[in-house]
């Protein structure tokens, strides 16, 4: 598996993208959304005080400052999913792929990468030890891919933060 | 309605509650990245590269860092922004 980052000055191109690869950006602004889960939504949309949910700081930021997060979040998960309509098959084989990530969505790709990565790991509950290694050694449950999924996104994260830098 | 004067105490009360340095505090998940979380603190901040990395080592090293402090709104305004960018951000009164 291998997947070819290249600066352009416009963006950050990946390329030599096999379909699995491909589904796994697809799944970006998928995996970002909390759906039914408890957990995942706690993280993304965290309290503001360290008090039990129910007190009424936390009810009005719940009530006015969550809504602002999601409109937010649906934002930058929009202009995401915009940009993976535009993937590139450069030859005839399945396992040829390319793709851009513009310069100018650098921030929201950050977000939503991050958005996917909270929400997987709150959904599996990956544990610090799991995700300070390179990644799961195989890949056999979905546990293992969404384990996978959360070390790919680091490693785009860390080409985005590169490039800001640079 | 003759109450005027616990009107006063009860904006006198509020004004205090409000005035009283709050810290945004900011704790470690293991999710987000160092890199990232540096960048955060710069921007939300304008904190140095060298201040901001200080701040991050303390989330990692410590599970938390005080980030800024002073009044509540500012500190709400803060909070919302971090959380903005994911990271795990809270208020809580200064000691």
């Amino acid at each position: 598996m291998t997947v070819e980052v290249t600066r352009t000055g416009d963006g950050l191109r990946l390329a030599r993208l096999d379909l699995f690869f491909v589904e796994l950006l697809r799944q970006i602004p998928v995996s970002a959304d909390p759906g039914d889960s408890d957990a995942a939504r706690e993280r993304i949309y965290p309290a503001a005080i360290n008090e039990p949910r129910g007190t009424p700081a936390n009810e009005d930021w719940r009530s006015y400052v969550h809504p602002e997060l999601k409109q937010l979040f649906t934002t930058t998960s929009q202009t995401v999913r915009e940009d993976l309509e535009k993937f590139e098959q450069l030859d005839d084989s399945e396992d040829n792929w390319a793709f851009e990530i513009p310069a100018a969505h650098f921030d929201q790709w950050l977000n939503v990468l991050n958005q996917a990565r909270l929400a997987l790991s709150a959904r599996f509950e990956f544990q610090e030890k799991e995700m300070n290694q390179s990644g799961p050694g195989t890949i056999e449950t979905v546990r293992d891919l969404s384990l996978f999924q959360v070390h790919f996104y680091g490693f785009l994260q860390e080409c985005l933060l590169q490039d800001l830098a640079a | 309605m003759g109450n005027g004067e616990t009107t006063v105490e009860k904006e006198s009360s509020t004004r205090s509650a409000l005035d009283i340095p709050w810290n945004v505090v900011v704790h470690n998940d293991p999710v987000n990245l160092m890199t990232y979380v540096t960048m955060v603190f710069q921007r939300v901040f304008g904190y140095s590269k060298e201040r901001a990395r200080k701040h991050m080592l303390e989330v990692h090293q410590q599970g938390r860092s005080i980030v800024w402090t002073g009044v509540r709104e500012p500190a709400e305004c803060y909070v919302e922004q971090l959380q903005a960018y994911l990271l795990l951000a809270t208020l809580e009164k200064a000691k």
